[in-house]
């Protein structure tokens, strides 16, 4: 500024530059250094890497595009960890994200020892957290804080929407392959339950280790048994040789079906048709469900180069919400934050019926779904079906079930 | 080595000895300083992983380094003494840190006095093999009993206070405390190796045979160094669970024996503080390569540093430098 300006001119120049100063902190006033700070934590290296991993971090680049880089004027800043499938890498990365960089929230969140290591480091710091990738019930039943949402879906829905369905469809008698460990036992214990209030009858079950590599005796017994559905409580890798192993043992082909109680778009997309046909699952989503789904899976497909899942949906569909609610309640401060999403219903090209409950759980439509066979299949990625919708209140645990916390039973 | 001195020398020995002592103590004391500002320099959780990783390797080295003997299983000690620790930690509000990694370190070193029974008969790859074997069991059985959580892991572990008075909740003070409890661990292991005891070992690494036709009891021998070894994983886990509040399966998974393995051999297998610069290194770069593009290479980047590492520089990063220093200002 020159010398020689004049008293007046002066007192003018100043007094903008306050107002100005003024309004930009009252903007910004309650968003903490004045940056919305976003980490993406997944597995971007492991088994997991399809299900989220680097496609899930591009799709919370194109919500944070699509927001406009900034909220209320405030720039939104991205980072981003592997966290291995380790819950301490997974733990001090994020406490690291807090304790340096004062991260406002973490999504992503995958493998549900993870999951669970992180919330509590959230909690321990009122931050927010987003959980997308994992399917463990419990992270908003035993494990929930008021510091997370799980938003794309979990086992409970998984296995209660599968086999309810596959009851009403006349697959009465069940024969469950079940991992031998808590979350395999915990799997079996939904499914039976939810069989025989449906009416159907479990015929039969064997536990096989974890992991394990040849299914064929389990398959054998599978076949003997004489069930019409032969169910899949197990996860990953397991159900991934169990499908196999069944394929090649002509399962589906001597008139039994296969239930998979946590198989992805990915898995299917990587087995095959030939292996995987008629196979029934329940999902959260489906890229070719509908014109808005369709049109969103297209975007990022030209961008990745394969179809999303609902993993990967469900990341922008959480972070788009989570940036309008920053904007609604004018601050990044956790519990308000998650107060506001929690105000607002959920209806976009990911959930529909969609809304926040009081233990974090993101209730939504959910969609059983019959993987085709190679003849119905018209494209690379035409794998699914959509058999029917599971309502948002019927699909999930009720409130009323519930152990968390945070529900006053 | 003292090759170079001749038969009429004994004083000149006795003198390069006090000098390599006094040097040692020179390079210990620099080392400790560093220890102790090293919270103000960097961030202190992640040199509380160091540290805590530091002291598993320098177990796992006391047994490979100078008992020769190679275990494929000591994720099961981590574990034992990560899992016992976090378990009476998170349920018995009351309890004392140290108190749990007391106890923790208990359970790891009975656990290890009866793998070594079991083991410590067979030699090279068949003790490999049957230490891997009985880790495998630990891992089962980590995963069944249902006070550890299974694959969720065991969480809320608190970090408590310190004797019932110092609140651990402080990164800073977590950091003195695992840094006291390093060092201790670290004396220990270097009084065992200059002790009688550790001349023995060394014996019985070098040539068995001759070590029994001497009259010593090897195998009483190599299972106090497989205990001790055990105790001291045992002692890492516990601290580790209390630094990171949780204990999970990675650390009982062979993958963690695989890592301990390969931290040790980059920093120099038989060096006192070669295992602490491995496990430095391996911590670091997943550290680094984690939060950066090059995420998805972490296990290719370092399993091409160990390719390259095995196959130029055998005694690894520490061996190295001590060969370097020897050669050149000696």
């Amino acid at each position: 500024m020159t010398q020689k300006m004049t008293m007046p001119r002066k007192a003018l120049v100043t007094s903008i530059a306050f107002a100005a100063a003024a309004a930009t902190t009252s903007a910004q006033a309650e968003i903490s250094d004045g940056e919305v700070r976003i980490g993406y934590l997944a597995d971007m290296s492991g088994t997991y890497r399809d299900l989220a991993g680097p496609g899930g971090l591009t799709a919370l680049e194109m919500a944070v595009a699509d927001f406009g880089g900034s909220v209320n004027g405030a720039p939104i800043v991205l980072f981003s960890a592997d966290d291995r499938n380790s819950a301490d890498v997974g733990a001090n990365t994020v406490r690291e994200w807090i304790d340096q960089r004062n991260v406002d929230m973490v999504a992503g969140l995958v493998a549900s020892s993870v999951t669970i290591a992180v919330t509590k480091v959230l909690e321990e710091n009122d931050r927010l957290g987003i959980v997308s990738g994992s399917a463990a019930s419990s992270v908003t039943n035993e494990h929930c804080t008021p510091n997370h949402i799980h938003w794309v879906y979990d086992t409970y829905p998984l296995a209660n929407g599968t086999a309810r369905a596959v009851v009403e469809q006349g697959g009465d008698s069940w024969f469950l392959l079940t991992a031998d460990y808590a979350f395999g036992h915990a799997l079996e214990a939904d499914v039976t339950r939810v069989v025989e209030e449906s009416g159907g009858e479990v015929v039969g079950s064997v536990r096989h280790p974890f992991p394990t590599s040849d299914f064929s005796s389990y398959i054998l017994q599978a076949q003997g048994s004489g069930a019409k559905i032969v169910g899949l409580a197990n996860a990953g890798a397991d159900t991934v040789n169990a499908i196999t192993t069944a394929s090649q043992f002509g399962l589906t082909q001597s008139g039994q079906q296969l239930a998979g109680l946590l198989i992805f778009l990915n898995d299917v997309h990587a087995l095959g048709l030939e292996a995987t046909q008629n196979l029934l699952l329940t999902t959260g989503w489906y890229w070719d469900m509908d014109d808005q789904a369709r049109e969103w899976a297209q975007r990022y497909f030209d961008e990745v180069g394969s179809m999303p899942t609902m993993v990967q949906a469900g990341i922008y569909s959480s972070t788009m919400h989570y940036l309008e609610a920053v904007q609604a309640a004018g601050t990044d401060d956790a519990q308000a934050v998650r107060a506001q999403m929690a105000s607002q219903p959920i209806n976009d090209f990911f959930a529909r019926n969609g809304r926040i409950r009081e233990d974090g759980r993101m209730v939504h439509d959910m969609y059983l779904a019959q993987v085709k066979t190679p003849e119905e299949s018209t494209g690379e990625w035409d794998l699914y079906e959509i058999l029917s919708t599971i309502p948002a209140e019927q699909a999930y645990r009720p409130l009323s079930e519930s152990q968390c916390k945070l529900v006053q039973n | 080595m003292s090759d170079s001195t001749t038969l009429s020398a004994p004083r000149v020995v006795a003198k390069r000895k006090r000098r390599a002592g006094q040097r040692r103590a020179l390079l210990y004391a620099a080392l400790l300083a560093l220890g102790l500002v090293a919270p103000f320099l960097a961030y202190p959780v992640f040199l509380m992983k160091i540290l805590c990783f530091a002291l598993f390797a320098c177990a796992f080295n006391l047994l490979l380094g100078y008992a020769g003997l190679l275990s494929f299983g000591h994720a099961a000690f981590l574990a034992t003494g990560g899992y016992v620790t976090g378990y009476l930690l998170a349920s018995y509000p009351g309890l004392t840190p140290e108190l749990g990694i007391l106890a923790g370190t208990l359970c790891a070193t009975l656990l290890g006095a009866l793998f070594g029974v079991l083991s410590i008969r067979r030699q090279g790859i068949y003790f490999a093999m049957v230490t891997l074997a009985l880790a495998q069991l630990m891992f089962f059985f980590f995963i069944q009993a249902p006070f550890t959580g299974g694959e969720d892991g065991l969480h809320g572990v608190p970090r408590g206070e310190l004797f019932g008075i110092i609140s651990l909740r402080n990164h800073l003070s977590m950091y003195y405390v695992v840094f006291a409890i390093f060092v201790l661990g670290f004396a220990l292991i270097q009084r065992t190796v200059h002790s009688p005891f550790g001349q023995v070992l060394k014996a019985i690494r070098e040539n068995e045979p001759r070590a029994i036709s001497l009259g010593y009891n090897v195998d009483a021998y190599k299972l106090v160094a497989f205990v001790l070894s055990a105790a001291l994983a045992g002692l890492a886990g516990s601290t580790k669970t209390i630094v990171f509040q949780l204990a999970s399966l990675t650390d009982a998974h062979w993958h963690m024996s695989g890592e301990v393995i390969l931290m040790t051999l980059l920093g120099g297998v038989g060096t006192l503080l070669g295992p602490i610069a491995g496990a430095g290194l391996v911590v670091s770069l997943q550290h680094l390569l984690a939060q950066s593009p090059m995420g998805n290479w972490v296990s290719v980047i370092l399993g091409a540093i160990f390719v390259v590492c095995v196959l130029s520089f055998r005694s690894g990063i520490v061996g190295e430098l001590t060969a370097l220093y020897r050669k050149n200002f000696k």
